[in-house]
C-alpha cells in the first residue's frame, strides 16, 4: 500500500508542511489555523498507527529518500542515502511521540490566546524534530533534527515573553547546542574513520574494529543524548525550562526527551561490542540513572514552586528508564528472563512516563487555566469550585508515583522485580525513590486542591481541554488494568528489535 | 512598525552613502540571483545567495537610517515570502512522492531541467539537475526573507513583536 | 599524523568552551558557542581533504582528483543551522537585557 509504503517520510514531511503553511491559515483566520494544526496532526498520528500495525510482527521499514524505489538502499553494499527506519521499537517511539503532541495540541487550540500562528508553526516543527529524531537510520540526520527540536523548542519555551522565560530559553539554547556541537564533534570522528553516516554501516564496520576513537565519538554522542534527556551531570536546565514554558510544550519536551532516550539506547545497544566494554557502559548508565532518581527526588523534596519541583520529578523518571535500561545493557546476554524483563520494563516505562508526565503538565495548565493565573502557590482549596479537575489530577498523581492499579505501577512493577535480581540493594533505592515521590504528590495535591475554598472566580474548563485531560486518565486506567496486553502488543516486539542489531544491520544493508 | 517613540527619527548616513548605496542594490541582487541560479553547477546554491540579497537590507537600514528603512521594508511581505519559500520546497519534495519523498522527478526527463548531466571534465550545462534549481529558488526566497527579517527586527530592536 | 587543521579544531573548541565556562557577559557565551561550531565545521572539512585536489565538481579543470563532497555538505548545513542558533541565541540576549538591563549571567532571576 502506497501511504505505509511511503509513512516514515509521511510523518515528518506532513508535520513540517503543515508548520509551513500555517502562517498562510492564519491569514485566514484564527478557526482556520487551529482546524489545520488539529488535521495536520491527526493525520500524522494516522500514519503513526498504520506504520505499528504493520511493524508489530516485527517487519522492518527501511525508507531511502530521494530514491527511485524506496525500499531498497543501496546496490553496491554501500549506503549512499539519508535513510528512515521504521521498526517495532522506534514506530512505537514515534507513535508515542506524535499521541502526546496530537493531544497537547488540541489542548492549545484553547490554552494558548494570542500569536496561535507563531506556536503552531513552532509547535509543528517540534513534532516533526521528535518523529524524525525517533525514525532517523542516519547520524547526520540525526544532529538536524536534533538543532531542528531544540531551536523550535527554545522560541516555545520563552514563548510567553517574561524576563524569566527568556532566561530559561537562553540557558536551554546555550547547553543543547554545545551539546549537540559535541554529537556532531563524535560523528565527524566516525565519519573520518568509516566514511560512513548511516547507523548499521557504522556498527557492521565498529563490531570488527572497535578502538580508541569510537569510544570517544560514542562517548560524546552519548553525552549529547544524555543531555537531552536531562539526566543528572546535565539535569540543571530541566527544571527551569519546565517552569517557565507553557505547559502543553512541557508535556511535548518532555516526550523529546524520551526520544532522546530511545536514541541513546538504539546506538548503544547497536555498538557497543563485547561483554566487557558493554558491562562498563551498562552500568555507568544503569548508575547515572540511580543518581538521577535520587537527585530528583531529593531535590524535588525542597522545592517551592510546583513546576520546578515538577521538573526535578521528571528527572527522577528519566533515571527510572536509564536504571533499567542500562542494567539490562550490562548483563549483555538477553537470554535471561530478567535481563529481559528490565529492558521491557525499561521500554514500557517510556510509554508510560510520557503519558504520566505529559498530563500532570496539561493538567497543571488547565489549574492555571482555570484559576487565571500562573503563579500555582497562589491556588489553594481548588476542589471545592472545581471537583472534576481535582479528582482526574489525584489519578494523576497516584499514577506518576506507581500506585496499583494505574499505569505507572505496571511499568515499576517490571523494572524492581527485575532489579532485584542483580542486585537488591538497586531494587530498593528505586522503590524508596518511588515512595517519596508519593509523599511529594500529596503535598503538592493537598496544597492546591485541599484547604478552605479557593476565594479567586473561576474560569469554566472548555470542553476540548477536559476532553484532552479525560483521553489521558482513561489511558492510564486502561494500562493498569492490562498491561498485559501493552506488554504483549507494544513492548515486547520494542525489545526485540533493539536486541537484534544484526538484523537491523542486515535489513539495511 | 514604527510607533513614533524615538525622539527624533534617525535620517541616516550622508546623501552620497544613499546614493551609493541605491546604485549597489542593482549588482547585488543580480549577483545573488547569479549564485542561486548557478547552485547545482557551483559553489553556493539557495542559502549563501539569499544571504547576498539579505545583504542589501542591512545596507538600506543603515544607509538609510532604521526608522525610514524599517518602513519602506514590510515585516509582513518578508513573512509572506518565508512561507512561500518553505512551502515550494516542501511541495517540491511531496511531488516526488511517486517514487519517493524528495525523489528528483525532473532529471533526466524531457522537462524543465532535465538535461542529463554529462559525466567528466565539462563547463557545466545549466538546464541539468532537475528538482535542485528549482529547491535553490525557494531556499534563496526563503533564506533572503528570512534573513531580511532577522536583521530587521535586530535593528528595530524587536520593538512591536 | 597529526597536522596542523586538526590542532587549530583543539585550539578553537577549547577557547571556545574556556569563554563559554568563564565569562559572565551572555554575548560573549553566544560568540564562545559560536567558535565551538567553527571549530567542529573545521574537523569536519578537513576529514575530507586531499592534496592538491580540486572542488567535487566536474569543470573544466584536467584533474578528476577531488575533496570528498560529504563533508563539505555536512559543514554547509552546520553553518546554516548554526546561523540559526546564533541569531536565536542573541535575540533572546537583546529580551534579556530589555527586561533587566543587564547582559550579566550572575543574577539568578529564576528561583531555585
Amino acid at each position: 500500500m502506497s501511504i505505509l509504503l511511503h509513512a516514515p517520510a509521511l510523518l515528518i514531511a506532513i508535520p513540517l508542511l503543515a508548520a509551513f503553511a500555517s502562517v498562510f491559515l492564519n491569514r485566514i483566520g484564527k478557526k482556520a489555523l487551529s482546524a489545520w494544526v488539529v488535521f495536520a496532526l491527526l493525520a500524522t498520528e494516522a500514519i503513526a498507527v498504520l506504520l505499528l500495525l504493520d511493524v508489530m510482527s516485527g517487519a522492518r521499514h527501511v525508507y531511502s529518500l530521494g530514491a527511485s524505489v524506496p525500499g531498497i538502499v543501496s546496490s553496491t553494499g554501500f549506503p549512499v542515502r539519508i535513510v528512515l527506519v521504521g521498526d517495532a521499537l522506534s514506530a512505537m517511539v514515534v507513535f508515542v511521540a506524535i499521541t502526546i503532541a496530537l493531544l497537547a495540541g488540541i489542548f492549545s487550540t484553547k490554552f494558548i490566546e494570542e500569536g496561535k500562528e507563531k506556536f503552531y508553526s513552532l509547535f509543528l516543527l517540534l513534532t516533526a524534530g521528535m518523529a524524525g529524531l525517533s525514525l532517523t537510520g542516519d547520524f547526520f540526520t540525526m544532529f538536524v533534527f536534533l538543532e531542528m527540536l531544540s531551536i523550535s523548542s527554545a522560541g516555545l519555551i520563552a514563548f510567553f515573553r517574561e524576563g524569566t522565560s527568556f532566561e530559561a530559553a537562553f540557558k536551554y539554547m546555550v547547553v543543547s547546542s554545545i551539546g549537540i556541537l559535541f554529537l556532531l564533534f563524535g560523528v565527524g570522528l566516525l565519519y573520518g574513520k568509516y566514511g560512513f553516516l548511516n547507523i548499521a554501516a557504522v556498527a557492521s564496520m565498529a563490531a570488527m574494529q572497535f578502538s580508541f576513537i569510537d569510544g570517544v565519538a560514542l562517548a560524546l554522542i552519548s553525552a549529547a543524548l544524555l543531555l537531552k534527556s536531562g539526566a543528572v551531570p546535565a539535569h540543571l536546565w530541566k527544571p527551569d525550562v519546565y517552569q517557565k514554558a507553557p505547559a502543553p510544550v512541557v508535556a511535548v519536551l518532555l516526550t523529546s526527551g524520551l526520544v532522546g532516550v530511545y536514541l541513546l539506547f538504539r546506538i548503544l545497544f547497536m555498538i557497543v561490542p563485547g561483554a566487557g566494554i558493554s558491562q562498563a557502559v551498562g552500568s555507568l548508565i544503569a548508575g547515572i540513572g540511580l543518581v538521577s532518581i535520587f537527585v530528583g527526588v531529593t531535590m524535588a523534596l525542597k522545592q517551592e514552586s510546583l513546576r520546578r519541583l515538577m521538573g526535578y520529578a521528571a528527572v527522577a523518571e528519566t533515571g527510572y528508564i536509564l536504571l533499567a535500561i542500562g542494567t539490562a545493557l550490562s548483563v549483555a546476554s538477553f537470554a535471561s528472563v530478567f535481563s529481559m524483563n528490565a529492558l521491557m520494563g525499561g521500554i514500557f516505562h517510556i510509554i508510560n512516563d510520557a503519558i504520566d508526565l505529559g498530563f500532570l503538565f496539561l493538567a497543571i495548565g488547565a489549574v492555571s487555566y482555570v484559576a487565571k493565573t500562573d503563579n500555582l502557590s497562589e491556588i489553594k482549596g481548588l476542589a471545592h469550585k472545581a471537583p472534576g479537575l481535582s479528582v482526574i489530577f489525584l489519578i494523576g498523581l497516584l499514577a506518576i508515583s506507581g500506585m496499583p492499579p494505574l499505569n505507572g505501577f505496571a511499568s515499576k512493577l517490571m523494572i524492581f522485580e527485575s532489579l532485584y535480581f542483580f542486585s537488591p540493594l538497586l531494587s530498593i533505592v528505586a522503590l524508596l525513590g518511588s515512595m517519596a515521590m508519593l509523599a511529594i504528590f500529596v503535598k503538592v495535591f493537598a496544597s492546591i486542591f485541599l484547604g478552605p475554598a479557593f476565594k479567586g472566580t473561576v474560569r469554566k474548563l472548555p470542553r476540548r481541554m477536559a476532553f484532552v485531560l479525560l483521553c489521558f486518565v482513561l489511558t492510564m486506567i486502561l494500562i493498569g488494568f492490562f498491561p498485559g496486553l501493552v506488554v504483549d502488543l507494544l513492548v515486547e516486539p520494542a525489545a526485540a528489535a533493539l536486541t537484534s542489531s544484526c538484523s537491523y544491520i542486515g535489513g539495511i544493508l | 512598525m514604527n510607533k513614533g517613540m524615538a525622539p527624533r527619527e534617525s535620517e541616516g548616513m550622508t546623501p552620497i552613502i544613499k546614493t551609493v548605496a541605491l546604485a549597489l542594490a542593482v549588482p547585488i541582487t543580480v549577483f545573488g540571483l547569479y549564485i542561486i541560479a548557478h547552485g547545482h553547477l557551483t559553489p553556493g546554491g539557495g542559502f549563501p545567495g539569499g544571504a547576498v540579497i539579505a545583504t542589501l537590507v542591512a545596507l538600506f537600514l543603515i544607509a538609510f537610517g532604521k526608522d525610514i528603512g524599517a518602513r519602506a521594508l514590510n515585516k509582513k511581505m518578508f513573512s509572506g515570502l518565508e512561507t512561500v519559500g518553505l512551502v515550494g520546497f516542501a511541495l517540491l519534495a511531496f511531488l516526488g512522492l511517486g517514487s519517493s519523498f524528495f525523489n528528483n522527478f525532473l532529471a533526466n526527463s524531457p522537462g524543465l531541467f532535465g538535461m542529463a548531466i554529462p559525466f567528466g571534465p565539462n563547463p557545466g550545462f545549466m538546464w541539468t539537475a532537475g528538482t535542485i534549481p528549482l529547491m535553490n529558488l525557494a531556499i534563496g526566497l526563503e533564506v533572503f526573507a528570512a534573513l531580511s527579517l532577522i536583521i530587521i527586527l535586530f535593528f528595530t530592536e524587536g520593538e512591536d513583536k | 599524523m597529526i597536522s596542523l587543521p586538526f590542532i587549530a579544531v583543539v585550539v578553537l573548541i577549547a577557547f571556545g568552551l574556556a569563554t563559554v565556562l568563564f565569562r559572565k557577559n551572555m554575548i560573549k557565551i553566544v560568540m564562545g558557542v559560536s567558535v565551538i561550531g567553527s571549530g567542529v565545521n573545521l574537523l569536519l572539512v578537513s576529514l575530507g581533504y586531499r592534496e592538491s585536489a580540486i572542488a567535487p565538481i566536474f569543470t573544466s579543470a584536467e584533474t578528476t582528483l577531488m575533496v570528498l563532497p560529504t563533508p563539505q555538505a555536512l559543514t554547509l548545513t552546520s553553518i546554516v543551522i548554526s546561523m540559526a542558533v546564533t541569531a536565536l541565541m542573541l535575540a533572546l540576549a537583546v529580551q534579556i537585557y530589555r527586561h533587566y538591563g543587564s547582559l550579566s549571567t550572575e543574577k539568578r532571576r529564576l528561583k531555585e
